[in-house]
């Protein structure tokens, strides 16, 4: 599915949304550029699950974890990591296969971890500089 | 002991530095040894986990071994061990950890686990005598950037932070756009001073009006928008006149709010702490604007601002002299809260 985000207002409300829908044991692959708002999407994924928690970019510890919402939230960036295999070293099963929601920033990193069932979206820049373009698909 | 003096070995791994230092009583550094792998990461663009991981664990004790030397002791000589809790990696955290964590073991000596950022500010006394709490600190690296009011030696209250990117990452994004390389604050530091800052206006983000907090997610993404609209016009890009344009708006923000937070907890002196504190411009502003407004600035010089394990020792007394101390149970915390 293609989705146009006109503007950040779009980014939080299409983030909300899908936070509802949201059970535990889900991951969200996010894949885009620096400053496409993976992060600023992860925060109102985190609102929509009523985590109250700031929630701020993963780079530097690679994960964050979130207890304040309706599901625990485990927010990675993989951008650091140079093979999938890093992954192990965090213990990355207990959060892909655990009771909580998983979003994952630069998922491109790690495709062939991604479970079967991921949600996948991918964020491009659009034409203006608050427009962004959603692919969004579903690993099966 | 020393002539009667407490001797603290401090161990730091939470990234890319491996460093010991042995410590006599609060403030005199002995040794302060650092195995840096800049070097190793620069390939990749920036530090990679599990390379770090290895790292430490081939360099810690050699590493110790050469603090030991150098401060002319023995282990034996050694009355307590500091060592970095968190925040950091926990795979890098782990190394240092369980290092410290036999050595206390074995030697029977109390063991302190030390939050990172609480080592950052420490770095300030180690040169700075006279300065003692309180006072507000600006700390800023490439994982942090919080305002802190420091009330004593081991009481902090976080009065803003970032609630995007530290300002660290911002620099280091934004220069590896600008194909500058790793790691990005010195080098835009260095790239800066040949550029002219006013030649872009990048927007200054101050949040609410009362806010304390930080945001550089926009001004990473307002560098790209930057960079494509260049490539569309199909003109030039300067990076030394980006560089400088996109620090002039980071610093701004830096001093302005420290500056406020000062004034609203009538401190009279200000430290600024961590890598990011070791950019010129930064160091340049905040003298000015201290010398205006009639605050006592400190701050390490460079080599105490990156990592290091001195910071963590010194941290590590001040702890003890308190009672904190922990036992064999101390975990790595990688999100741990200051
Ligand atoms: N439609 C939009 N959706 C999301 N963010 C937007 C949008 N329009 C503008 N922005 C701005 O773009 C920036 C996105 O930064 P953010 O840190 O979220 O990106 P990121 O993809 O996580 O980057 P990184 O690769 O560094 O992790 C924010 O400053 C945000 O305000
Ligand atoms: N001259 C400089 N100007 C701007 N930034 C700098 C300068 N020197 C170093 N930095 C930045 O400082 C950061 C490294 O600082 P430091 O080693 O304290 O961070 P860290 O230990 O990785 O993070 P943290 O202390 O938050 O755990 C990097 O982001 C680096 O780009
Ligand atoms: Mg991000
Ligand atoms: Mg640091």
């Amino acid at each position: 599915m293609r989705k146009v985000i006109h503007n950040e207002l779009y980014t939080k409300r299409f983030g909300i949304e899908l936070a509802q829908k949201l059970k535990p044991g889900d991951i969200i692959a996010l894949i885009g550029d620096l400053g496409t708002g993976k992060t600023t999407l992860t925060k109102s994924i985190a609102e929509g699950l009523g985590i109250t928690e700031m929630i701020t970019s993963p780079t530097f510890t690679i994960v964050r974890e979130y207890m304040s919402g309706r599901i625990p939230l485990y927010h990675f960036d993989v951008y650091r990591l140079s093979s999938a295999e890093e992954m192990n070293e965090l213990g990355y099963e207990e959060y892909f296969f655990g009771q909580g929601v998983c979003v994952i920033e630069w998922a491109d990193k790690i495709m062939e971890l991604i479970p079967q069932g991921s949600i996948i979206i991918r964020i491009e820049y659009g034409i203006n500089e608050e427009e962004r373009i959603y692919h969004i698909t579903n690993i099966t | 002991m020393k002539d009667n003096k407490l001797i603290t070995l401090g161990i730091e791994t939470s990234c890319d530095e491996t460093s010991a230092a042995v410590i006599l009583e609060e403030r005199e550094v002995l040794s302060n040894v650092i195995a840096s792998q800049i070097k190793v990461h620069q390939a990749f663009g920036g530090v990679v986990p599990e390379i770090a991981s290895r790292h430490h664990l081939n360099n810690i004790n050699p590493v110790i071994d050469s603090a030991l030397k150098e401060a002319d002791i023995t282990l034996r000589d050694v009355d307590l061990i500091g060592v970095t809790s968190g925040p950091g990696l926990v795979g890098a955290l782990l190394i240092g950890l369980a290092t410290a964590k036999s050595m206390a073991y074995v030697l029977k000596k109390p063991l302190i686990g030390v939050h990172h950022i609480q080592g950052h500010i420490s770095a300030v006394y180690i040169e700075h005598k006279e300065l003692e709490p309180p006072f507000l600190a600006l700390v800023v690296s490439g994982g942090h950037t919080s305002i802190v009011d420091v009330t004593d030696y081991n009481k902090y209250e976080v009065l803003g932070h970032t609630r995007d990117d530290a300002a660290g990452e911002a620099f280091d994004k934004v220069a590896r756009v600008l194909g500058l390389g790793y790691p990005g604050g010195p080098l835009i530091d260095e790239a800066a001073k040949k550029g002219n800052p006013h030649a872009v206006e990048f927007k200054r983000v101050f949040l609410e009006k009362d806010s304390l907090d930080f945001s550089f997610s926009g001004i990473k993404t307002g560098v790209l928008n930057y960079l494509n609209t260049q490539k569309l016009k199909g003109a030039q890009l300067n990076v030394n006149d980006t560089a400088a344009s996109f620090q002039l708006a980071v610093m701004e923000v830096l001093t302005a709010k420290t500056i406020v937070a000062a004034k609203r907890t009538k401190r009279d002196k200000i430290v600024i702490a961590g890598g990011v504190a070791a950019n010129s411009l930064l160091r340049q502003m905040m003298k000015d604007e201290c010398e205006r407004k009639g605050f006592d600035l400190y701050f390490p010089s460079p080599i105490l601002c990156t990592d290091n394990a001195a910071m963590i020792g010194c941290a590590a007394c001040y702890k003890y002299k308190s009672g904190l101390v922990d036992n064999l149970f101390l975990d790595a915390y990688p999100n741990k809260a200051l």
